[in-house]
């Protein structure tokens, strides 16, 4: 189903990547991978950076110092490739809310230059995977706050991306309903072999077998699976490993931290 | 290896997905358009309180001679409809590039702007949709004023629609411009102050050229000088059948001009989105 890539290349690849705002630094040498069919996540407080590496992904702003790459295409260079691989979950609602569900999603077929008809049946796909194949028509101002995250997931795998970004996708979300769509894209992980980065604030929403990158104040303090990451750093848990390795970031650079 | 991916890419777009995508948009746009009512009915009642109340009122006190291209005297509301015509298509303009930058935050905004097609063609196309639903205003309003006696020629709505085009184009261009380039303008009321109001009444909208001559040189320059005072005498021409050259002229480097700026001004690169907003993750 999905086009052909070849395996070694990382989904995503984050180079080197820095960023400031005026003298504010929000990235500051930035580098990791998300590899093919991983599930990544992108651990951070608020303010971390996770915002500003996601607006830089999806070229909302220009990438100043480093590279990004989707599957070996250069952001800055190659965006039309780049962004063809890529399915985004923002963070601040994407939908049109007066429209329907289906109206939602042609729309973003159309941005993808899909037509009609293979629209349709991709749209099947979609909505069926995330359980939501009997709510085409409904407007999606009727439906409720997990069920539109569904159709946010839906819009971003339409057009069959191998790489999925997702920003904060369980803000608002109860328990069940995080829970669920958290299961969900587990597995398209493992079963589609989608690559994806899952940014949150989070902690329990990483599992022990997940990949992580602990992100503060907009440098990298760990890249890991996260065992690895609670063993290295003695703690009990990743709680309790992040709370050491924030807590050492900002004792040794104090001046850093303002 | 990024050769080796790109010789087999069944990612590149063809030129069929470009209509592919402009369609949506289009479609996206009209759809919206519909489910807004709010926003139909305001950029429909605000030309028609021009014409029936500021018209009515002023009809005894500016006379109009006879000018190109009109051919006898006109009434007053006559002379303002095609004035009128263009101030709906800045309103429009304004407000949905407006709109556009504000949302720029939301994902709706950040959807568009992360789809594969180069950014010129998205924008474009953006336009294009705001035009097409600037031009269903117009013929709305201009239905409405038929029953207040504003009859120009058949022919003369068919000729309207090629000019409603361009200068539907242009003006929405110049408000995605603007409103990138120039942060102080963050609402609506500094856009009508600033932008709207000005461009309006420094043009011949309301009062012929010549009459602001009489009585301000300056003025009549800046008059001149105003692409919306093209934009009018384009539509007012097209309206009654006939070209007016150097509004064309004018109407369509402005466009050109304009267009070329706002797509810079979306260039991640070198564009305002960077500069000016700082996110709080």
């Amino acid at each position: 189903m999905k086009p052909f890539e070849p395996a070694q290349i990382p989904a995503l690849e984050i180079d080197h990547v820095s960023h400031r705002y005026g003298a504010r630094v929000a990235l500051n040498d930035v580098s990791f991978v998300v590899r093919q069919s991983s599930f990544t996540v992108l651990l951070g407080l608020n303010g971390a950076g996770k915002s500003t590496l996601f607006s830089l992904i999806t070229r909302l702003y220009a990438i100043r110092s480093g590279h990004i790459r989707i599957f070996g295409h250069d952001v800055g260079r190659e965006p039309g490739p780049a962004l063809s691989r890529l399915g985004v979950v923002f963070q601040s609602r994407a939908l049109d809310v007066d429209i329907s569900v289906r109206q939602n999603l042609m729309y973003h077929a159309a941005l993808h230059g899909i037509a009609s008809q293979r629209a349709a049946e991709l749209m099947a796909q979609v909505l069926d995977r995330v359980a939501m194949a009997d709510r085409s028509q409904d407007r999606v101002g009727d439906l409720s706050i997990g069920q539109m995250r569904r159709i946010e997931i839906a819009r971003a795998l339409l057009h069959q991306p191998c790489l999925l970004l997702l920003d904060e996708p369980t803000v608002g979300l109860d328990i069940k309903a995080r829970a669920d769509i958290l299961d969900h894209v587990r597995r398209l992980s493992s079963t589609e072999g989608i690559g994806v980065l899952w940014a949150t604030h989070l902690i329990d929403e990483a599992r022990s077998s997940d990949n992580v990158v602990v992100l503060h104040k907009g440098r990298v303090l760990a890249n890991g699976m996260v065992r690895d990451i609670v063993g290295q750093s003695g703690g009990a848990d990743l709680r309790e490993a992040f709370n050491r390795l924030t807590g050492a970031a900002d004792q040794t650079e104090p001046e850093a931290a303002r | 290896m990024t050769v080796a991916v790109e010789a087999t890419d069944p990612h590149s777009l063809s030129l069929a997905q470009y209509f592919i995508c402009l369609k949506g948009i289009v479609w996206r746009e009209a759809l919206r358009f519909i489910h807004q009512r709010e926003r139909f009915v305001s950029a429909l009642v605000r030309p028609l309180v021009w014409l029936f109340i500021f018209a009515t009122g002023f009809r005894q006190v500016l006379g109009v001679s006879i000018i190109p291209p009109y051919e006898t005297y006109v009434l007053y509301e006559v002379y303002i409809a095609p004035g009128l015509i263009a101030m709906i298509q800045l309103f429009n303009g304004m407000q949905s590039s407006l709109t556009m930058v504000y949302d720029r935050e939301t994902g709706g905004m950040r959807t568009l702007l992360v789809s594969p097609f180069p950014r010129w063609w998205l924008l474009t196309s953006k336009l294009l949709a705001g035009t097409i639903v600037s031009v269903l205003q117009v013929y709305a309003f201009l239905l409405i004023a038929w029953f207040w006696d504003i009859e120009p020629p058949p022919l003369g709505y068919l000729a309207l629609l090629p000019a409603l085009l361009l200068s539907g184009f242009m003006l929405g261009a110049l408000g995605m411009l603007i409103s990138s380039l120039i942060k102080q303008l963050e609402n609506f009321a500094g856009v009508m102050n600033f932008v709207i109001f000005p461009m309006f009444f420094a043009s011949s909208a309301l009062y012929p050229l010549w009459r602001v001559k009489e009585s301000s040189l300056l003025l009549y320059y800046v008059c001149e000088f105003n692409p919306f005072t093209h934009a009018t005498e384009l539509i007012r021409f097209a309206l009654y059948e006939q070209v007016n050259w150097i509004s064309l002229a004018v109407v369509l480097g402005c466009t050109i001009v304009f267009l070329f700026g706002a797509i810079l001004a979306y260039d991640p690169a070198r564009g305002f989105l960077a500069r000016r907003n700082t996110p709080a993750g």
